[in-house]
């Protein structure tokens, strides 16, 4: 359990591309209600299931590559890498549920 | 009677949040329960200039996060869980989890509304160009085109909004004027990077991945026509989230809960109805808290005489 990490157009690939575990990328801005308010269930989720896989966020308004390169045209995004693959895409608020769901699927 | 609670309220919008603010200063047992975040409908809104104390306005997500931590100062709590079912049938009424059943002397619904899709196969465009949301997605359309659906007041508050983005905004109504409450309309008649399009439906929309064309069809005339958008941002009105309440309530023809609007009462004793979901006149922040306020008295008194 290492915490929510913030990460840049920089870092990204090293960090999501090249991890051993599983990711689930958090895309939000400082300007966006529903990405502030989902913040909670993301903490709460690297909480049960940090040890599984790494929890980590991009900000949207500070870094353009990495967002355009996944087609990011909304947000609140959430998407789950695993073996730097995209298998999941998650766009706006949803359940808590839902998303365990869908990290059940990929730990 | 050992119920888990007084009270649970299902729901954490202004609705939801008022009456546990007002239970817990009752020094009620109060559980709230939210499926998605608290703060309900209003988190998707950058502003609202019309709920009172706020002359400045204030952003849907700062006035959501201050009601919830209001009503958690006096008591209440809230779990992060969805109601799937109800069972009101006996005195003691059941409120069904995915993974538990809770037990409630009271009940107040205070569910909400969702925003109602279009229909017409948008869904595959979701988070390519089709929103709900212009406080989440209106920043990627900077120097574009989006195509805005829908008349009254959300529809032509968030459309202005997107004007700050946008370098142009078709408004595309299915009457000849406006719902919007006049202020609003005199805003966007006078903003110029609005078209309005009247007497017209969104019949389709396509684009290679992302939105690229809107249709449109003239309900008059019946003509069709393709406009260039980037982007769909949809306000045509809401559908009431009251799945889950099966036949356990009065609900109308369209979904809303019938409650009595003196005290908030559905036509289940026991269980009241406050906000968004239940059959009222006006939709909005301040109706929801002021229902909330009544539940809960309506609540504590129901709780005392059983
Ligand atoms: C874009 C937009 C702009 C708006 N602007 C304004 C404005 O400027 N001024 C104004 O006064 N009003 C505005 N409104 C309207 C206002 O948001 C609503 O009237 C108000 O939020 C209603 O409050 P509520 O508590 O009844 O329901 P909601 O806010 O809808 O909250 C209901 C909550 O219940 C939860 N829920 C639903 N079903 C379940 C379940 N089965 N289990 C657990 N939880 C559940 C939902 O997730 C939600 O959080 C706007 C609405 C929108 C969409």
């Amino acid at each position: 359990m290492t915490g929510i990490i913030e990460l840049d157009d920089d870092n990204f690939d090293e960090e999501v591309l090249k991890a051993e575990l599983p990711v689930m990328v958090d895309f939000w801005a400082p300007w966006c209600g529903p990405c502030k308010a989902i913040g909670p269930t993301v903490e709460a989720l690297e909480k049960t299931y940090g040890e599984k896989m790494n929890f980590v966020k991009v900000n949207v308004d500070e870094n353009p590559v990495v967002p355009s390169k996944y087609g990011i045209q909304a947000i609140p995004t959430l998407i789950l890498f695993k073996g730097g693959e995209v298998v999941d895409k998650i766009t706006g608020m949803v359940a808590k549920e839902k998303l365990e769901e869908s990290i059940k699927k990929i730990i | 009677m050992a119920a888990d609670y007084d009270l649970v309220i299902i729901g954490a919008g202004p609705g939801g949040l008022t009456a546990g603010l007002y239970a817990g200063r009752a020094m009620m047992k109060v559980l709230v329960l939210e499926k998605l975040v608290p703060g309900g409908q209003i988190i998707v809104t950058d502003w609202i200039e019309n709920y009172p104390g706020f002359p400045d306005g204030i952003s849907g997500f700062d006035l959501g996060e201050k009601m919830k931590n209001h009503m958690l100062n006096f008591g209440a709590v809230i779990e992060s869980a969805e109601v799937k079912s109800v069972d009101f049938s006996g005195q003691e009424k059941k409120i069904k989890l995915t993974d538990k059943t809770i037990t409630a002397k009271s009940v107040i619904l205070a569910p909400g509304a969702a925003p109602r899709p279009l229909n017409i196969g948008e869904e595959k465009f979701i988070g390519k160009g089709v929103s709900f949301c212009a406080t989440c997605d209106a920043p990627f359309f900077k120097g574009k085109t989006i195509v805005a659906v829908g008349g009254g007041d959300t529809a032509v508050q968030e459309a202005l909004y997107l004007t700050k983005f946008a370098e142009k905004v078709y408004l595309v109504h299915r009457r000849d004027e406006l719902r919007a409450t006049k202020i609003l309309q005199e805003r966007a008649f006078a903003n110029d990077k609005i078209e309005f399009v009247w007497d017209s439906v969104v019949t389709g929309m396509d684009g290679l991945f992302n939105v690229e064309n809107v249709t449109i069809e003239n309900v008059k005339t019946k003509e069709t026509k393709k406009l260039a958008a980037n982007g769909c941002f949809i306000w045509i009105g809401i559908l009431p989230n009251t799945k889950f309440l099966d036949n356990s309530v009065e609900l109308d023809e369209a979904g809303f809960i019938v409650a009595d609007s003196n005290d908030m009462a559905t036509t289940c004793e026991g269980v009241f109805a406050v906000g968004d979901a239940r059959v009222t006149l006006l939709r909005q922040v301040s109706t929801a808290v002021g229902d909330g306020a009544i539940a809960a008295i309506s609540a504590e008194h129901y709780i005392e005489n059983i």
